[in-house]
């Protein structure tokens, strides 16, 4: 019964800003006030007419999207690297691979502020793209890793000896094998560029700015409930990601199989 | 005589300063059964990844069907084979897996059906197609992956320890269908195992391997009969080794004084060194004294139902292991002492 207690009130303390914001979004007047008085959708109808966020949540679509599609296959290449070439230094290259892990949001974004001003690429989405690859990468190698290390080899001597070449091998019996793997890097990767905000604020200006910034940008401006209405959006957003993906990808599995 | 179907010339394997084959010398000839037994690290699986071409050797030849195939990676060798861990493909279905060889080769669709059909048939797996391998036994998995294996008919069949994860009574079952199976189907098969029983029932040729190298090759009856080596002899049938010197042609004097007549079908040189190896089954408890009987004592003993394992120490230390079938004449227990025939036919002369 204690126990019971102590689990729902760490479960409040946990969810309670996600609350507040979500209550504060239907706030029928102008100023971020809590709790709200009254009920209103107009903060939704404003985040989904302003132009910026239009604006910025293509630029979301477009680098997120482009940095899986990059980071999904460089980070199974790597992974299957780190686990199969003969390496030397195998754990300095993990340990490289991983390293966006560890070095600070500021860091990196002036790092990729500064290399971006060298080589003329400020006003472009490019830069954003390569930055969250960078920032993805991680955690698509270490997924994809765990998926590799459960592969038997002998299925893909088997499939050798059944007269499957290696490319055929890779995309017969690997490459499905590590679907797992694959499914809970997308996941992750997704999840990790979409809300990335430190780096992107250093490399993006109003015409390439993606959401997190958007919204950064918004609140040094207004002090309405539209920030609240869009929080609200993605953390539903974020939710039916996960739910989909505990549903028909059997999140449980990818997760607890090691 | 038949002619080889695979042929080592020579074949060395390293692993760093590890010499796992070692200059092995070994033709498989045209549908025979070919066993390579021996202990784990004797080499005996490195020699079948080297045919199979899972692993180069650092020197040697592989040849099959007198064409040079080394360094010629294992999809295009046309082998077929099964593995310890059955290794079938998690995400296909019995039917998919079966039909991997198949749809490798571009056989039309309807053939492949036609023949997945006949391969599952081949190993009674009639009506399981539409099935994960991880919906079926271990014993129907095995089966399923010696259809992979057969169903391309491939020049060789490779199979590396396949009943070793069954349990005993499966393992005797498949062990009698495996065989049932290849002689169907008349294929060259090279079998891997370190269990002496699968070998001898299995094989037309077994070679005993220690050391990354051939001990002795030859027909069941003859390893186990006539073992060339001591290390054969201990490895097949867990002989009781005793040392001694012969005093005459067919006498041999063992250390502690007992003579024993041996018949083993040739001369000894006398006074020389030699080695003699006895079967436990082929001691007998003697009831009174008489040629070639000696005296020991029970060191230890296991009963296992139909017969009593004992370990005997003889006069002089030395010990001799005696397979008593049950019900024992007399009965047993640790320090007393009996006395013990060895039949001179029985002796083996070793070197």
């Amino acid at each position: 019964m204690r126990l019971r207690l102590a689990v729902l009130l760490l479960l409040a303390f946990m969810t309670l800003p996600t609350v507040v914001v979500i209550a504060v979004s239907f706030n029928p007047t102008a100023i971020l006030s809590f709790p709200p008085a009254g009920f209103s959708w107009r903060w939704y109808v404003n985040v989904l007419t302003y132009p910026q966020f239009q604006r910025a949540a293509w630029n979301s679509l477009v680098v997120t999207g482009g940095a899986v599609l990059l980071a999904l296959p460089i980070g199974t290449l790597a992974a299957l690297a780190l686990e199969r070439a003969r390496l030397r230094g195998r754990a300095l290259w993990a340990a490289a691979l991983l390293s966006p892990l560890v070095v600070p949001g500021v860091a990196a974004g002036l790092g990729f502020l500064i290399l971006a001003a060298a080589l003329g690429l400020l006003r472009s989405r490019i830069v954003l793209v390569v930055a969250h690859v960078a920032l993805v990468l991680p955690f698509v190698v270490r997924s994809v890793w765990v998926s590799v290390r459960n592969l038997d080899p002998a299925l893909e001597r088997a499939a050798a000896s059944l007269g499957a070449s290696p490319r055929r091998i890779f995309f017969r019996v690997t490459l499905p094998l590590l679907r797992p793997g694959l499914f809970a890097a997308l996941l992750f990767a997704v999840v990790v560029s979409v809300n990335e905000f430190v780096v992107s604020l250093f490399i993006s200006n109003r015409v390439t700015e993606i959401l997190p910034v958007a919204m950064f940008n918004y609140v040094v401006n207004y002090t309405d409930p539209t920030i609240a209405a869009l929080s609200s959006l993605f953390i539903a957003a974020t939710f039916l990601v996960i739910w989909l993906a505990d549903r028909f990808l059997d999140l449980g599995r990818v997760f607890l199989q090691h | 005589m038949a002619r080889p179907v695979v042929e080592l010339r020579g074949c060395t394997r390293e692993y760093g300063a590890l010499r796992a084959v070692d200059a092995l010398d070994l033709a498989v000839l045209e549908g025979e059964f070919l066993s390579l037994l021996g202990p784990s690290g004797c080499g005996k699986t490195t020699t079948l990844n080297l045919i199979a071409g899972f692993v180069e050797p650092t020197a040697g030849r592989i040849l099959i069907d007198g064409e040079d195939v080394t360094g010629r990676p294992p999809h295009l060798r046309g082998l077929g084979v099964v593995f310890q861990s059955y290794a079938l493909f998690p995400h296909l279905t019995v039917f998919e897996n079966v039909a991997f060889g198949l749809r490798e080769r571009r056989v039309p669709a309807g053939a492949i059906a036609q023949r997945v059909k006949e391969a599952l048939a081949l190993v009674r797996l009639e009506g399981r197609e539409r099935q994960r391998p991880a919906q079926l036994s271990g014993g129907m998995q095995q089966r399923v992956a010696l259809a992979r294996a057969l169903v391309y008919r491939p020049r060789v069949l490779l199979l590396d320890e396949p009943l070793a994860a069954l349990d005993k009574r499966l393992r005797e079952e498949m062990r009698d269908e495996l065989r049932a199976i290849q002689r169907a189907v008349g294929i060259t098969t090279v079998f891997v195992t370190h269990d002496q029983a699968e070998a001898l029932g299995l094989s037309d040729r077994i070679a005993v391997m220690q050391g990354g190298r051939i001990e002795q090759l030859g027909v069941p009856r003859e390893i186990y009969e006539r073992p060339a080596t001591r290390f054969v002899a201990d490895f097949i049938g867990a002989s009781t080794m005793l040392r001694g010197r012969a005093a005459s042609g067919e006498l041999v004097t063992v250390t502690g004084g007992v003579a024993l007549r041996v018949a083993v079908g040739r001369v000894l040189k006398v006074g020389a060194e030699v080695e003699l190896a006895i079967r436990p089954e082929r001691v007998r408890l003697a009831t009174a004294p008489g040629d070639n009987v000696v005296e020991a004592e029970i060191d230890a003993l296991v009963y296992q139902g139909a017969q009593t394992e004992l370990t005997a120490k003889l006069a002089d230390g030395q010990r001799v292991r005696v397979f008593v079938t049950e019900p024992a004449p007399i009965p047993l227990a640790p320090g007393q002492r009996v006395r013990l025939h060895l039949p001179a036919d029985a002796f083996m002369v070793i070197g």
